[in-house]
């Protein structure tokens, strides 16, 4: 395999708040190649987010500890200055945010927003940036571009903001574009516009994306990689496919089990994941899945480390359990799931 | 499930209009909002009916007019065989008991500064209860959602957002309702929670033979709760099918676009879909949906559908019967045999 666009190392962030240390993320490690698309999954406070924004260096802070590398080509990102940060970000590695509603300067024409990214980071005149946003807003698929762009984010829906913070994240041509939720806000009808959007031009410009998202169909729809968070680590890694086909971590057969399927037969009750995720305050030792484990078993106190056990050759995970042992627990009436003792309902 | 009784909920040809007002001094009415636009729908005893479409299709203001929070522009609504469309609120107090209604957002919805107690045992204290009786309803409600009695004492801000939504459905329950209306109840949570929160409301509809009105924009959840479900756009209802039907042989071409806009969990299945292989059924809907102040004259997706021809620009196609009990509004349907 080639080099990696990017390669994150035991990476650690902490935030130190009253009531003790945070520890959101826990010792990720994963590589981005180019050209592919890397989904991060879990629920939330998992970690996914705060990772992503660590890469862009969006969580440093007073009361932020980050520890680990997370390098980009042969620079450092984790203690890169500010002026570097500056540099890389929005130029070589950019971010699109989940909440389009809010993440577009609402005082600021379209047109002029993607612009100003564009002056920022090339020796361009503001004609010229001027030009190339509107072509850019046309390449998000934003009709009439020549007025469009000059309307404020208010007068354009959701569907179309996120075009808009798509078309400013690709103004320079990123080799890393990070996507934090980007089609949770939306509807169903527009999230396939997106997805199919973001699929092309990763296509055209061979940038690596980071897909940071809770939905599992738009994992299978886009993504070619997965690294299932749980509690701040990583419990599962594999392709797509091994992921779908050959799940090794009783909590992603837990989450795939609790969406309702609608290529397969009704289930009566969905197999759901009884409880909560750990505080960030307060983790249990050993598996962090362990207190919502239906499997787990005495060695569960030892942590398990990530690494290949069973299942696809790129496949690797942190449980315990054996590999034939997995096949036989995951099935719940013959689907996955995470046979799960009923929750307290009486 | 539907049958020769009445419905418990009548909606007629019901329509929710917004006036938009312009001018100081004169306050005219210069365009009206057709959110709701000559909607019938029926909500039978113990049925689930699940009603989806995008944002701003209308939905949620069908849903609050159906439980009369908004006061129809005209058509009608019954009520377990009572006119209900232009009950004052007083009238309406009783009514309250049998219909309620559980909001999307776990976190706007409970007052910050009660306790669950206070909460929970609001719409019965409003309805004469007893300080005694209703303490000891809130324990029952709160155990019969998953919670425990010591909840009580604790203010939702100490509740994660699946508890909340507990807390909203006991609330909804105190009462004994006949008719909930469920407005997106699980969109903000997590799928494991979102999941506990579907078997939570499958048991209470077995149990206490609850109907539902289930709204979503998720159709994954709506096929796996409903028993019928009604798809709307631009303020029209498109096509109304048993749940099974719907997703196996959708009538109407929204429909069948809106399908195949979901993301299916299957990695392999999406590759298939992309083109590789059988050619695609449909495709999800190209655009946005037109405005509802100035909606498309004829069939109001004509704009987006693959398959319009001219008389769908001028002639409004009516709702009509097909095999499997399902209605449609189209003049070119799918699956019709």
């Amino acid at each position: 395999m080639s080099e990696p666009l990017l390669a994150v190392r035991d990476l650690a962030v902490s935030f130190e708040t009253e009531d003790g240390s945070a520890r959101a993320v826990d010792g990720v490690s994963l590589d981005l190649a180019a050209g592919e698309v890397l989904a991060l999954v879990g629920e939330s406070g998992c970690g996914k987010s705060v990772t992503a924004l660590t890469l862009m260096g969006l969580t440093r802070g007073a009361n932020t500890r980050i520890e680990g590398s997370a390098r980009y080509g042969d620079r450092e990102l984790v203690d890169a200055s500010d002026a570097e940060l500056r540099r890389i970000r929005g130029a070589e590695m950019a971010m699109v945010f989940q909440d389009p509603m809010s993440s577009l300067n609402p005082v600021m024409r379209i047109g002029d927003q993607v612009a100003e990214q564009i002056v920022a980071h090339e020796d361009v005149g503001s004609g010229e940036a001027r030009q190339r946003a509107v072509e850019l807003l046309g390449r998000v698929g934003i009709p009439r571009t020549e007025e469009r762009a000059a309307d404020y984010p208010h007068e354009l829906s959701g569907g179309m903001r996120q075009r808009v913070m798509i078309a400013m994240a690709l103004s320079c041509q990123p080799r890393v574009l990070i996507a934090d939720e980007p089609t949770t806000a939306l509807d169903v009808t527009v999230q396939a516009q997106i997805l199919e959007l973001i699929r092309e031009l990763r296509d055209e410009t061979g940038a690596g994306v980071i897909l940071v998202t809770h939905d599992l169909g738009v994992v299978a729809e886009i993504a070619d990689r997965v690294a299932v968070m749980y509690a701040g680590r990583i419990v599962e890694q594999g392709t797509v496919m091994e992921i779908f086909d050959d799940p090794q971590h009783p909590y992603t057969w837990g989450l795939l089990g609790a969406i309702p399927r609608l290529d397969l037969p009704p289930r009566g009750r969905l197999p759901t994941v009884a409880g909560a995720p750990p505080s960030p305050l307060q983790k249990p030792e050993g598996c962090q899945f362990r207190p919502r484990c239906p499997h787990a078993f005495d060695r569960c106190v030892q942590t398990p480390a990530l690494e290949h056990r069973g299942g696809g050759a790129q496949q690797a995970d942190r449980c315990w359990l054996t590999p034939e042992a997995k096949r036989e627990l995951r099935l719940v009436e013959g689907q996955v799931g995470l046979a799960s003792p009923e929750e307290t309902l009486r | 499930m539907s049958g020769g009784s009445e419905p418990l909920l009548a909606l007629d040809d019901l329509e929710v209009h917004f006036p938009l007002r312009k001018g100081a001094l004169l306050d005219r009415e210069v365009a009206r909002v057709r959110a709701v636009n000559g909607v019938s729908l029926d909500i039978h005893a113990g049925e689930t009916v699940g009603l989806v479409g995008e944002s701003g299709c209308g939905k949620t203001t069908l849903a609050r007019a159906a439980v009369r929070l908004l006061e129809p522009t005209a058509g009608s609504v019954r009520f377990a065989g009572r006119d209900i469309t232009h009950a004052s609120q007083r009238e309406l107090i009783p009514l309250r008991k049998e219909l309620q209604i559980v909001f999307q957002d776990p976190f706007g919805s409970l007052n910050p500064r009660k306790r669950v107690r206070d909460i929970v045992a609001l719409p019965l204290r409003l309805h004469g209860v007893s300080k005694e009786v209703a303490a000891q309803r809130v324990g029952e409600l709160l155990e019969r959602v998953g919670l425990t009695r010591e909840h009580a004492a604790r203010w939702p801000h100490e509740f994660s957002g699946g508890q909340r939504q507990r807390i909203g459905i006991a609330r909804a329950l105190a009462l004994d309702p006949r008719l909930v209306v469920l407005d997106e109840p699980v969109s903000a949570l997590d799928v494991s929670v979102q999941a506990q929160i579907v078997n939570l409301l499958d048991d209470l509809q077995r149990e206490l033979g609850l109907a539902y009105l289930f709204v979503a924009h998720d159709l994954s959840v709506v096929r796996h709760v409903s028993h019928r479900i009604a798809v709307m756009y631009l303020g029209k209802l498109m096509e109304v099918a048993p749940a099974d039907e719907l997703y196996a042989r959708p009538v109407h071409p929204y429909t069948a676009s809106l399908l195949a806009a979901i993301p299916v969990p299957d990695p392999a299945g999406a590759n298939r879909r992309r083109g590789r292989g059988a050619p695609k059924q449909a495709v999800p809907p190209s655009g946005e949906p037109p405005s509802p102040i100035d909606p498309p004259s004829g069939c109001v997706f004509h704009t987006r559908c693959p398959r319009a021809t001219d008389v769908c620009k001028t002639v409004v196609p009516p709702l009509r019967a097909f095999p499997g009990g399902r209605v449609a509004a189209c003049h070119h349907p799918l699956n019709a045999a």
